[in-house]
């Protein structure tokens, strides 16, 4: 019995949330309470924490900012996190707004389609510098997914 | 996001204290470029030793008191940043445009 239980499937999440909640600024920083609270089961570090913390901020900001600025309709994002018996934690961030014509692009450092707005341009280098993986699933007109990866106790990588 | 200004000899001193993400940042950005226009000062120093997150909506606003402070003919230092503000400070590149002080040293 306990060698089948020994035997973890490192493609199973071991824990499962999801949440959606409007996208409103004021939601970034509820965003990244969620995700920190949920991830700290894994034991993070301070450090590892406020990385994680810092790309779903980039993710939600991004659906805020960009997926729906000339939507009219329910604005909502769709959050959801797991957590892997080897130390990963998965986020989805998910809209349903206008989508990504060139996701290869849109990840370049420094493009913006807003520049008026202050934006820097480095939300997807940060996702990319600050987690282990970044998966953008984009078509203009049926919104955006971003699966960010995050491994921790990883000294080396 | 809490915002303290002290002006001393042309020094004008920002103080952040809280998290500099998209939703704080238009705010901050406000209350500092009127500062800046109100005192016209020499430097402008954004202490931001108590900024505890930093996404890079907190770059775009550094970035722009950047471009801000220079098209008013001041010099701009970032003072004490913790450590999620340095950190994506460096990522950028924004450490070697803008000069990094430390109060520390007494």
């Amino acid at each position: 019995m306990n060698g089948v239980k020994e035997k973890k499937k490192a493609g199973r999440a071991t824990e499962v949330f999801k949440i959606s909640f409007a996208a409103k600024s004021v939601n970034e920083s509820f965003a990244r309470s969620v995700v920190s609270a949920f991830a700290s089961r894994l034991d993070p570090t301070v450090s590892e924490l406020a990385d994680l913390k810092t790309a779903v901020s980039e993710a939600v900001t991004n659906c805020i900012v960009h997926a729906y600025r000339d939507s009219r309709g329910k604005a909502e994002i769709l959050l959801k996190g797991s957590v892997y018996a080897d130390g990963r934690v998965v986020v989805e961030v998910k809209d349903h707004g206008c989508g990504i014509a060139d996701v290869e692009r849109a990840m370049q450092p420094l493009f913006t389609t807003d520049p008026a707005g202050e934006r820097s341009g480095m939300g997807f280098t940060v996702m990319g510098a600050f987690c282990d993986g970044v998966k953008v699933r984009s078509r203009p007109g049926k919104g955006t997914t971003v699966v960010l990866t995050k491994r921790f106790g990883d000294c080396g990588a | 996001m809490n915002i303290t200004n002290s002006l001393q000899g042309g020094v004008l001193t920002v103080s952040l204290c809280g998290e500099l993400d998209h939703h704080g940042a238009a705010e901050v950005r406000k209350s500092i470029d009127a500062a800046i226009d109100r005192e016209s000062p020499k430097k402008l120093r954004l202490r931001l030793a108590e900024v505890q997150f930093c996404d890079s909506s907190g770059l775009g606003l550094i970035m722009g008191r950047y471009r801000k402070a220079r098209s008013a003919g001041a010099e701009i230092t970032v003072c004490d940043p913790s450590a999620a503000v340095e950190k994506i400070m460096r990522l950028a590149g924004l450490d070697k445009l803008i000069k990094i002080e430390r109060s520390t040293e007494k």
